[in-house]
């Protein structure tokens, strides 16, 4: 082959040559033009997206702020307890998913094997138990698997870590109740659950308006003051931004941000009160159940009551108990599904439900504060006399006083005093025939309901508790209302009759009878008896014993009605004030001052010569109130006693009520002095003014001080604030080195 | 022993005196770009790995370097009747080995069947030499056999496209369908350059087309292959799965910027989010910490050597030496785009490694085998006339 063929040969492959270089050289041209888009065009948004990739948060729990009664006494703590944890990339990192130390780990702990694996598998992934069994935090946060574990088991684990590497055992806060003096407020206080799916949405908007987003590992609270105040409790948790390689480890610290601690709590309750409001309160049903009823001459059931203590001057809650009541630490640690059952139980009386706030008693003669300026209103003579008989006839029916007696003609006083019925009978009667008796249909003239209504009965009271009852005013339109509801079911019965009740009591079937036929044909109706019944807090009328506690501060006040509450300051850990809860008016009674100053010497006729003095006899301080026996359809008496004291300055306004306890004389008034006890430092008949519950009788004007070493002052000497914590005032915690 | 010694230096001796020494006539230009390329890689593979193995892989691929230089050098200074002579014995070793991937002796990594795992943690891919082996077979076969005419004759051609199909079946069985592709790729480029009859190209063309679009609709792809190509169409598709890749590749290119965060400073590279960051993926570092100053750099020295190989094409004495360098070219032409396309998500993933950059044994041999046989062409030392 000649060079000459060899290079025509080349020549004639020239061309095609080029071709493969145009190829290669646009080839090129397109990677380096789409390497310049990638990465200086939209550099941005791949940096965006690898930090989201590779940055993530991990939340260190603010500690919750306590809950503090006036004079600085804890009432919600929180105390140190060990917690383990174990890093999930610990175990993803082993060869057996970390399983053979998980085993370990649940030997030492006492658990079985299955309950500590699954604590460490994340919610929602395959092989994982159903909540609150599983992990609910990020997947790269160490995971809690036992809490509250004995120094010796914490010891073990952080002396042998060659056995449990990536276990740790530290120190975190938990709630504490202390339970000062000896206090239950278990309805007061309230309590902590896991933060729900909808609560994490709401907050994660929440937080775009710059408020704290909840975390999916919080405890928010629940019930109570706990429910109440969450937010102002909560604190802000703090944020440590580490970045993250492919599974999860850390691999630096990019920023953090420590937790601020949540703030306190101070409120208007008072421990000692509370708690001689809680004793009171038991005792007098323990007594109650040992006496015989009149009425029904069996021993008194006394089922359930409650005993409030306002501030007649700010609407303060300075106590407030119920019956049947629980052990508030019950919540603490996470509740059984027996004991929550057994919180529920009728049998037991439910002593989940708050009483104060949200039993419903008739509140019976108590109720005769509104009728009689309701009558005066009405054009009735404050200053007149009025026939008191044993009976009254409303309409065909015949309405009698309490025991039938009969005290002959009596000014308005003698009749708060003694309790008369029937003057308030001939009032509703004549009142109802002038408002058109059957034909009227709007209860806008009716001066009880409207009376009632100022008073702020049958409507919630707006106290900072999510458990606000409204008690019922039975006006025309909740009659008409009502019969809507019921007609069917009595005007079936009217048809059927009470076969059942028939064998054993034909006259009481054939009542049953009638009666059904009357709710089915004119249940609708507000009769005669409707507005007498009403007169005298009786018939379908019902109220909490806080409202009945408001309307009495009200009187004692000067015709104030408050809204009441339970917070009184929010402050700092270091004690600084961060807000005030300011008393609120709800509205003024529409009660001449010539009516209220008449009502206020007769509620101190009824303690000195009437129904309360029995037992107030030898009472140093001068007490006004009420006694109330109310009926209720089957059972035995509503036994009531509405107060406030002293007579002559008002300060505090004291209700108890004892469903089932009798006569309100015999069972709540002395419930009540008991309280007045402790509230002025009664003792042996006089008083010592040292033994008051809150100094000078009155409640503290200034906040709890937080001493210099971060412990409370209360009045027992300095309480610590969180048990074996770090100082929550320290705005740094130490962190671990990582 | 000595005998292969005194034809060695006898051998360049003689080319010494003629044209100068083979040191100063040697392609700097190219064996400086493709160092660069090897030493770069090495920094990346390194950053890449140095997490979780430390030194290791920075040495191996060093040491890689220094045994393609070795095997390059060799294939430089082979002469004419040498390179010749080993055509067909190369072809028939490259041609065992695909064959042995797919008896028990063949191994299975990352979804490949490609792999002979030799004893002490050696592993050989085949189809990396049978790139080489191809490139002079083809040489061979459509400059060789002619006699007046210009062009091929068309019993050239076929048995040319006979020769490239074997390995090419054999690729295909493992499946790899990348090596499979840079065949074609170099088939395409030797036959179009050798001056075969236009009808034979376009029937290539024709061939191929109708062979995507079968591969397209029916099973002859496996599903992983087939996952590959819809997740490179569609990269949210499965983000926990190919399409996961390929998106925190891209995290990772796209973040780097202008400049790129720093040499082992790349928050996606150092958290290992690339898979097969050392190997497929390597380009990713250079993109992510070395930013587009960096990563257009590597891309201009691939640029380079396709350069130097296209001009070593174009001034080679003889047909043979051309076909040689232009099959070299389009083997590494389509290596690099179709390994820096897909890592910036213009072409689907398919487990190509980039020449001289990427951690691997046998991809690195190959790829100084390449050099080798251009400095060789570039040399004239395979040409009949002196």
């Amino acid at each position: 082959m000649s060079d000459e063929r060899a290079a025509r040969r080349l020549g004639a492959s020239g061309w095609r040559l080029l071709v493969v270089a145009v190829f290669v050289v646009s080839l090129m041209a397109t990677l380096l033009g789409r390497l310049y888009t990638v990465q200086v065009v939209g550099a941005e948004g791949y940096e965006a997206a690898a930090a989201t990739n590779r940055v993530r948060e991990i939340v260190t729990p603010a500690v919750r702020g306590l809950v503090l009664d006036d004079q600085g006494r804890p009432l919600i703590s929180n105390r140190s307890a060990l917690v383990v944890s174990v890093s999930r990339t610990q175990l993803i990192d082993s060869p057996d998913d970390g399983k053979e130390l998980i085993h370990r780990l649940a030997d030492l702990l006492g658990q079985p094997f299955d309950q500590v694996w699954g604590r460490t598998q994340l919610c929602g992934t395959v092989g994982a138990p159903k909540a609150p069994a599983c992990f609910n935090g990020a997947p790269y946060q160490p995971v809690p698997v036992a809490e509250d574990v004995a120094p010796r088991v914490a010891l073990q684990i952080m002396e042998r870590q060659e056995d449990f590497p990536g276990v740790t055992a530290e120190l975190q806060a938990v709630r504490a109740i202390p339970r000062p003096l000896g206090v239950n407020a278990a309805h007061l206080l309230g309590y902590l659950g896991p933060v729900t799916e909808d609560e994490l949405k709401a907050s994660s908007q929440a937080a775009r308006d710059g408020r704290t987003e909840l975390q999916r590992t919080d405890l928010v609270g629940r019930a109570g003051l706990e429910a109440q105040y969450d937010t102002a409790l909560r604190g802000t948790p703090g944020i440590t931004r580490v970045g993250v390689d492919i599974r999860g480890r850390v691999t630096d610290e990019l920023s953090s941000t420590p937790p601020v601690p949540g703030n306190y709590l101070v409120t208007n309750i008072d421990a000692k009160v509370q708690r001689a409001a809680e004793k009171a309160l038991s005792d007098a049903i323990h007594s109650a159940r040992k006496r015989i009823d009149r009425g029904t001459g069996r021993p008194l059931k006394a089922d359930s009551g409650a005993a409030v203590v306002l501030d007649v001057r700010t609407g303060g809650v300075v106590a407030m108990a119920s019956y049947p009541t629980y052990d508030p630490r019950i919540w603490l640690g996470g509740i059984t599904t027996k004991q929550l059952a057994s919180l529920t139980d009728e049998s037991a009386g439910t002593p989940l439900v708050p009483r104060a706030t949200q039993g419903q008693f008739p509140p019976a003669s108590t109720f005769k504060v509104i009728s009689l300026p309701a009558a005066v209103q009405s054009g009735y003579d404050l200053h007149g006399t009025y026939q008191c008989g044993s009976s009254y006839q409303v309409g065909s029916r015949a309405f009698h006083n309490y025991e039938s007696e009969a005290y002959g003609r009596i000014d308005l006083h003698r009749a708060i005093v003694v309790s008369c019925d029937t003057i308030f009978y001939k009032f509703a009667y004549e009142t109802w025939l002038r408002l058109g008796g059957l034909a009227a249909k709007s209860d806008a003239k009716d001066p009880f309901v409207h009376m009632a209504q100022a008073f702020g009965l049958g409507r919630k009271t707006g106290i900072d508790l999510p458990d606000d009852g409204s008690g019922r005013i039975p006006d025309r339109a909740w009659k008409k209302a009502y019969w809507q509801q019921t007609k069917d079911y009595y005007c079936a019965k009217a048809k059927t009759g009470f076969p059942e009740v028939a064998d054993s009591d034909p006259s009481r079937a054939r009542y049953l009878t009638q009666l059904s036929k009357e709710n089915c044909t004119t249940g609708y109706q507000f009769r005669a008896g409707d507005e007498a019944n009403f007169s005298i807090g009786q018939g379908d009328v019902s109220v909490t014993p806080l409202q009945l506690a408001l309307v009495y501060a009200a009187i004692a006040n000067g015709g104030t009605l408050w809204t009441p509450h339970v917070g009184k300051a929010v402050m700092s850990p270091s004690g600084q004030l961060v807000s005030t809860v300011k008393p609120v008016k709800a509205g003024t009674v529409p009660v001449h001052k010539d009516v209220l100053r008449f009502l206020q010497k007769a509620l101190r006729g009824v303690v000195t010569s009437g129904t309360g003095a029995g037992a107030f006899a030898g009472f140093p301080v001068p007490v006004s109130g009420k006694t109330g026996t109310g009926e209720v359809y089957g059972k035995q008496a509503t036994s009531w006693f509405a107060s406030y004291a002293p007579s002559d300055k008002p300060q505090y306004a004291v209700v108890v009520v004892v469903s089932q306890g009798g006569t309100g004389a015999s069972t709540s008034a002395p419930a009540v002095r008991k309280i007045y006890d402790t509230l002025f430092g009664v003792k042996g008949g006089a008083v010592v003014p040292k033994a008051a519950a809150q100094p000078g009788a009155h409640p503290p004007a200034a906040l709890p001080v937080v001493r210099p070493d971060g412990r409370l002052q209360t009045p027992e000497g300095p309480v610590a604030a969180n048990e074996g914590l770090p100082d929550a005032r320290r705005s740094t915690v130490p962190r671990q080195a990582s | 022993m000595t005998d292969w010694w005194v034809r060695w230096t006898g051998t360049r001796a003689r080319r010494a005196r003629a044209h100068g020494g083979v040191l100063t006539r040697l392609d700097w230009v190219l064996l400086v770009a493709a160092v660069v390329l090897s030493v770069l890689g090495a920094l990346l593979v390194w950053s890449a790995t140095r997490r979780s193995s430390g030194d290791l892989f920075l040495t191996k691929h060093l040491v890689n370097l220094v045994i393609g230089l070795v095997l390059g050098a060799a294939v430089s200074l082979v002469d004419y009747r040498g390179l010749r002579a080993y055509v067909p014995v190369l072809y028939v070793v490259s041609i065992a080995g695909l064959v042995a991937v797919l008896t028990p002796l063949g191994s299975t990594i990352n979804g490949s069947h490609s792999w002979i795992v030799l004893p002490a943690g050696f592993s050989v891919q085949p189809s990396e030499f049978a790139k080489v082996a191809l490139v002079v077979a083809l040489a061979l076969i459509l400059s060789e056999k002619r006699d007046v005419e210009d062009r091929p004759r068309h019993v050239d051609v076929l048995l040319a496209l006979v020769v490239a199909a074997v390995p090419l079946g054999l690729v295909m069985l493992q499946p790899d369908l990348g090596s499979a592709l840079v065949l074609i790729a170099l088939l395409l480029g030797v036959v179009t350059v050798s001056g075969a009859p236009a009808r034979w190209l376009v029937g290539l063309l024709l061939i191929g087309a109708v062979g995507v679009g079968v591969a397209a609709t029916t099973d002859l792809l496996d599903t992983y292959q087939k996952d590959r190509l819809t997740a490179f169409a569609d990269p949210h598709a499965d983000p926990r799965g190919i399409g996961y890749q390929t998106r925190q590749v891209r995290i990772a290119i796209g973040s780097g910027g202008v400049e790129g965060e720093g040499l082992f400073h790349g928050s996606q590279t150092q958290g290992g989010f690339v898979p097969y960051q050392q190997t497929d993926f390597v380009f990713s570092v250079a993109g992510e910490e070395l930013g587009f100053v960096g990563s257009s750099l590597l891309l201009v020295l691939q640029a380079v050597v396709l350069w130097r190989g296209l001009v070593v094409a174009h001034r080679a004495e003889e047909l043979f030496g051309r076909l040689v360098a232009v099959g070299v070219v389009c083997w590494f032409t389509f290596q690099v785009f179709e390994n820096i396309g897909m890592n910036l998500g213009i072409m689907p993933v398919t487990g190509l490694p980039l020449p001289f950059v990427s951690y691997g044994g046998s991809s690195m041999f190959a790829s100084w085998l390449a050099i080798g046989l251009l400095q060789n062409v570039h040399l004239g030392m395979s040409a009949r006339t002196r």
